[in-house]
């Protein structure tokens, strides 16, 4: 009986996520079609590029900034014990290009705008907005969609490369005043033994996590049902879903790339 | 220019139209009234083409739209207007910026559009709320707002989804006015949802009752109060008593 039980929620569970993950790939090709031919609303584009990348760069900094000095202090004790301060750099910065930076980055971002952009869209759900866009004969992906899509890939990929920037700044001050490595050995180390290919790895995965965040919180957006209460559950689902999304793609980008 | 045929709607496994059955003529008004959570609303989003019918058969304007895409409803669309029950403003658009919306899709210059708002936001009594955002709005200005939005590219067909849930007499009243003197002069042909049925009677030559899906009754304004139906007496008269559930 509690077996029987446990298999119906589990399958009801399955067939839930199935539903959902099948919405957003529904969503992923309507997007796709909707760029073809690439007929955008710059004014939509720029004013989400705007308010998704511009107002995200103080606590990306922040973020990165203390990230890359984090890297330094935990490897401060090895660095001493051993003497490595030519690799302390080295260690800080892959882990940052390749991993931190855009896994912290992209949580942040997730957070911040994800959560945010799926509020405003679920809103302009429950208030009938997108099927007043509809009843205008304006397609609500290419109109609101699509921009919001384009922007937060573009602002996720840019505010991931000022926070690798600013990491590396983080993790060579903090070196300096923890560990005292002067800045010529920690820029040594960086220029040494970080490659173009190190950077660019994780520029990568943020472009696929900038993906991942824009189509499940619009995706959780539009698909609000129940008023403010609804509006509540989406963006928790669309956190949730992005978090998810970023750490599994974080594995299989880094597997496939190894 | 409207008909419905045995249209039926279901929406997660619920009933929300039942083989509804409907002709609206040019240039007519129809009064749709029903308790709550009766189907009138997807009643009107039906005809608008925002929900498909699960069932039956949609025409607008001659043409058999039934399982139409969104791309091949557009240019149908584009010759109805809507006014939403919540209004549907854009939030990020000044009162100005909603209004010629409509406009500025179809793509017109903002020289040619900037006249006709300031015309249509004079005639329903908005005239110095252009560079207002929604959220500075009460809700009758919404409303007015949303009617002229509606009606301000001339569509032959005006929706109206609760028009003055939520006003006051007076504004009610102005509202109604307005809907009037608008059908008037344009001739367009109108749909309104509403519960406030001494109201809707000053604008619609007939109703029809949705009641559990179902149209219950439809005929001339003149005699609704006394129609056959005692659903209807008991929901025109406001009666405590009868043989309306829910």
């Amino acid at each position: 009986m509690l077996g029987e039980r446990t298999l119906t929620q589990l399958g009801s569970r399955a067939i839930a996520i199935a539903r959902e993950v099948g919405g957003i790939a529904i969503l992923t090709g309507q997007v796709l079609r909707a760029l073809v031919p690439p007929r955008l609303d710059g004014r939509e584009l720029v004013r989400n590029l705007y308010r998704m990348g511009n107002r995200s760069v103080p606590i990306v900094a922040l973020t990165a900034f203390f990230a890359g000095g984090l890297m330094v202090v935990q490897s401060a004790p090895f660095v001493n014990r051993l003497g490595a301060t030519s690799l302390a750099g080295w260690a800080a910065g892959y882990a940052v290009l390749r991993e931190i930076g855009p896994i912290l980055i992209g949580l942040m971002f997730s957070g911040r705008v994800g959560a945010n952009n799926t509020a405003e869209l679920g809103t302009m759900t429950v208030t009938e907005q997108l099927d007043g866009l509809r009843a205008l004969a304006i397609d609500p992906i290419k109109y609101l969609i699509v921009p919001r899509v384009l922007a937060m890939l573009i602002m996720l990929t840019a505010l991931t490369i000022i926070g690798d920037l600013v990491a590396l700044v983080g993790a060579a001050v903090v070196a300096k005043l923890v560990i005292d490595i002067d800045w010529r050995t920690m820029y040594a180390s960086f220029a040494d033994n970080l490659t173009p290919h190190d950077f660019f790895h994780g520029v990568e995965k943020s472009v696929a996590f900038g993906a991942a965040i824009a189509l499940t919180s619009c995706y959780f957006g539009v698909t609000v049902k129940g008023g403010a209460v609804g509006v509540g559950r989406a963006v928790n689902a669309a956190v949730v879903a992005a978090a998810v999304s970023i750490m599994l793609l974080d594995f299989f980008i880094t597997y496939a790339t190894a | 220019m409207i008909e419905l045929v045995d249209v039926s709607v279901v929406i997660d496994g619920v009933t929300l139209l039942d083989r509804v059955s409907l002709t609206v003529a040019p240039g007519a008004r129809l009064g749709v009234i029903g308790p709550a959570a009766a189907g009138k609303s997807v009643l009107v989003k039906v005809m608008a083409g925002l929900i498909a019918p699960t069932a039956g058969r949609l025409r607008l304007a001659g043409e058999d739209v039934t399982g139409w895409p969104e791309a091949r409803l557009a240019p149908m669309r584009a010759r109805i207007g809507m006014l939403f029950q919540n209004y549907a403003l854009y939030d990020f658009l000044t009162v100005a910026g909603n209004v010629g919306f409509p406009l500025e899709q179809r793509g017109e210059s903002p020289e040619s559009i900037e006249p006709k708002v300031r015309a249509r936001l004079r005639a329903v009594g908005l005239a110095g709320s252009e560079d207002k955002l929604p959220a500075q709005l009460s809700g009758g200005m919404k409303k007015r707002a949303g009617i002229a939005r509606a009606t301000i590219a001339a569509p032959e067909l005006v929706l109206y989804d609760e028009p003055t849930a939520g006003l006051d007499p007076v504004t009610t009243s102005k509202v109604y006015d307005l809907l009037r003197a608008d059908h008037d002069a344009s001739g367009a042909t109108a749909v309104a949802v509403s519960s406030d049925v001494a109201g809707l009677c000053t604008f619609v030559d007939a109703v029809v009752f949705v009641y559990q899906g179902r149209i219950a009754y439809r005929g001339p304004t003149a005699t609704l109060a006394d129609a056959d139906d005692p659903l209807v007496r008991q929901f025109v008269s406001g009666a405590l008593d009868g043989p309306l559930v829910g």
